[in-house]
């Protein structure tokens, strides 16, 4: 049996070595992008309440005018886990968007002030009308783009991503597109009209979206520094929460999980040990 | 079976019902009293772990079915609303998610197990043929699930695979539109999927019992591929087997675990959280891991019919796998020149996943056929050969011989095993 392991180990080692060349052929085009520092990040993680709400500012006064939140419902913000907002405060939040509702006993749609129950309103009636907006680009919905963008990680980073509980490939990729872009894009590169340059960027090197942040542009109010840098940190863990709200309850209950099961695990291996001790095999 | 267990009822109910159906002494026969060679290493729990994984995602399945709208408008936003607001919705869903991961990767080393002891001979052909046939409607169940969440990379595989249908002369175009149920992948195809995807468990629930009666009626095959001679190389299955089964389905838990708490979209892709847009194409469509080394397979042929007949053809040749190999020693534990063609056959099918997530391109396309040909010499070339060639180390005359033969480690044993 030994002899089989060590084959494997061995088998693993070459395997390795030779794909690791190929991967480097690969990885050529494709953007880096530097991991961050979360709160939300490893087995104990949390979202930063504070950072959320932050980050939600920014979403409102800056983002909120192209991008769509349709899975994010006003209740939501009050919701354990999240930015921790008081029911109260939700519902003032809520109060400050209109939505449509109807139709009513006339049969005529009309508008009112959205409820907790509501979804976030999008900002544009549907993809054609946004596109028109935005120069032909679509700006994607928020609620699940955490989840939805990722820089191909390549081997052997990928099997190591596994074991470090790496899955801020999302939140790292924003942070980096929105402090990423460069006002000269560099030789052979050619920047269209109405794109900015991003080596960044996922699809390509340049995209639709200006750059959205500048230093002072969202108002904080508990001193934290009014930078790109900070406001990127914060949009992008808002924006974490937007695409895993249970994130929180998941990492709790799976320690309590995986405690019970090394217990258990323990007890049924001395269990298996003395139930076979007489028996050769 | 059933003859296996000397039980004779004891109280009145247990008289009543034995003698109109007998079914206490077929479960005391099967699982219970069963004679199983006494030097079964971890690499047989995969057995065990494989029927624990497919009751869980049949119970995680039905009730995630209980919120899940099968339809093209509403499908990706329901699963956003099981993820939202359905209670431990998100539990659910990760669980099933990652439940079909962890099939896969329980069944590709209970298959490597058969492989390398030499399960799959004679008097086990039936075992093994019943196994692919299990494998096989597994990857049409996973498949098919995948689709469900419609999300880009549901949307875009389903439009792959189907239409490696249209590649079948003649008659392939009228087949990839019955499956659609029209012209393109629709709403027809995702609710023809969902009723297959929930139809399909069950199935592979009855070939189940099949594969277990078949190798019940044979005996285990075991780590030295000795047939059991006396009642010595024999321990009774409950309490010896149940509880080590069930230390290793807990381990295996704690890595299901890991994966479902932690690191729940690590199996998946990102683009599948990106609802399904016809119009927009993703750059690179790959299919889930555990389907990689055949999608490899499938783009290392030039043509499209030829790369289809490659794939398929990658599965069928393990249904004549007990006759291609003509080796009369069964465990690998005892053929020094198979051991290592094992190996290596192992890491090129590693290979061909690998290469199976890159684009069909340059490099990757030359080693694709390289592996691809190599895969299918293993089965139709090495493996007759190797039988012929080969010559064997002495096998120990009995079980018991080989565990308790001058002072020499137990047969094969992989884990944290006493002897």
């Amino acid at each position: 049996m030994t002899g089989m392991v060590k084959t494997a180990r061995a088998l693993v080692a070459v395997a390795a070595l030779a794909f690791s060349a190929t991967a480097f052929a690969a990885e050529g085009e494709a953007p880096h992008i530097e991991k961050q520092q979360w709160s939300f990040s490893g087995p104990f993680g949390t979202y930063d309440r504070a950072q959320l709400q932050r980050g939600f500012k920014i979403y409102k006064e800056v983002c909120s005018s192209c991008h769509a939140l349709k899975f994010v419902a006003f209740r939501n913000l009050a919701q354990p886990g999240g930015p921790g907002f008081t029911e109260e405060e939700a519902k003032v939040i809520a109060a400050e968007y209109t939505v449509t509702d109807g139709p009513n006993d006339e049969g005529d749609m009309y508008e009112r002030p959205a409820v907790l129950a509501d979804h976030f309103p999008s900002p544009f009636p549907n993809e054609q009308a946004a596109r028109a907006a935005n120069g032909g680009a679509y700006p994607p919905d928020f609620s699940l783009l955490a989840k939805a963008r990722a820089a191909h990680r390549g081997f052997p980073a990928f099997v190591f991503d596994a074991f470090t509980q790496y899955q801020e490939q999302g939140p790292d990729y924003i942070y980096a597109l929105l402090t990423g872009y460069e006002e000269e894009a560099p030789e052979g590169v050619e920047v269209p009209a109405g794109q900015y340059y991003n080596p960044h960027f996922l699809a390509g090197k340049t995209l639709a979206m200006a750059p959205p942040l500048s230093d002072e542009l969202v108002e904080y109010t508990d001193g934290t520094p009014m930078t790109v840098d900070q406001y990127a940190r914060d949009v992008s863990a808002f924006m974490m929460w937007a695409a895993e709200p249970k994130l929180e309850e998941r990492k709790k209950i799976g320690f309590r999980v995986m405690a019970f099961l090394v217990i258990f695990g323990s007890l049924l291996y001395f269990t298996k040990q003395k139930i076979w001790r007489k028996v050769d095999h | 079976m059933a003859g296996h267990s000397n039980y004779v009822p004891q109280s009145a109910a247990a008289k009543w019902l034995e003698s109109r159906l007998p079914v206490i002494s077929l479960i005391r026969g099967s699982f219970v009293d069963f004679p199983t060679p006494k030097n079964l290493n971890y690499w047989w729990t995969f057995g065990g772990i494989l029927f624990m994984v497919l009751i869980a995602q049949i119970l995680t399945g039905v009730v995630l079915v209980m919120h899940y709208t099968p339809s093209t408008a509403n499908a990706f936003a329901s699963v956003e609303h099981i993820m939202r607001d359905v209670n431990f919705g998100w539990l659910l869903r990760y669980l099933h998610a990652n439940g079909a991961s962890m099939f896969f990767i329980a069944v590709y080393i209970h298959i490597f197990r058969g492989m390398y002891y030499g399960s799959y001979k004679a008097p086990r052909e039936i075992s093994w043929i019943l196994g692919v046939i299990i494998f096989l409607i597994m990857m049409a169940t996973a498949f098919m699930g995948y689709v469900l969440p419609w999300g880009q990379m549901s949307f875009w595989g389903a439009t792959v695979i189907t239409n490696l249908f249209s590649a079948i002369p003649l008659v392939g175009e009228e087949i990839r539109t019955w499956l659609w149920g029209g012209f393109s992948v629709d709403n027809p195809t995702l609710n023809r999927f969902f009723s297959l995807h929930y139809l399909l468990p069950f199935m592979i629930f009855g070939v189940v019992l099949l594969h277990v009666w078949a190798f019940h009626t044979t005996g285990n095959n075991n780590p030295t591929g000795v047939q059991p001679k006396t009642k010595q190389d024999t321990i009774p299955f409950h309490p010896y087997y149940t509880v080590k089964d069930l230390f290793a389905i807990v381990v295996f838990l704690i890595l299901f675990a890991w994966f479902a708490f932690y690191v729940p979209n690590y199996m998946g892709h990102p683009d599948n959280y990106t609802e399904a847009n016809p119009l927009v194409t993703p750059a690179h469509i790959v299919p889930e891991w555990y389907f990689l080394p055949f999608y490899a397979i499938l783009r290392a042929i030039p043509d499209k019919l030829g790369g289809v007949i490659a794939m398929f053809g990658s599965i069928a040749v393990l249904f004549v796998l007990p006759w291609l190999d003509t080796s009369k020693v069964r465990s690998g534990t005892f053929r020094p020149l198979f051991k290592q063609f094992f190996w290596i056959f192992g890491a090129v099918c590693i290979g061909l996943g690998y290469l199976g997530s890159q684009p069909a391109e340059g490099i990757y396309v030359i080693l694709s056929r390289i592996l691809t040909a190599y895969y299918f010499a293993h089965f139709l070339i090495i493996l007759p050969l190797l039988g012929f060639l080969e010559k064997p180390k002495p096998l120990p005359a009995s079980i018991s011989e080989a565990v308790l033969g001058a002072g020499q480690p137990a047969g094969a044993v992989a884990g944290p095993q006493t002897k």
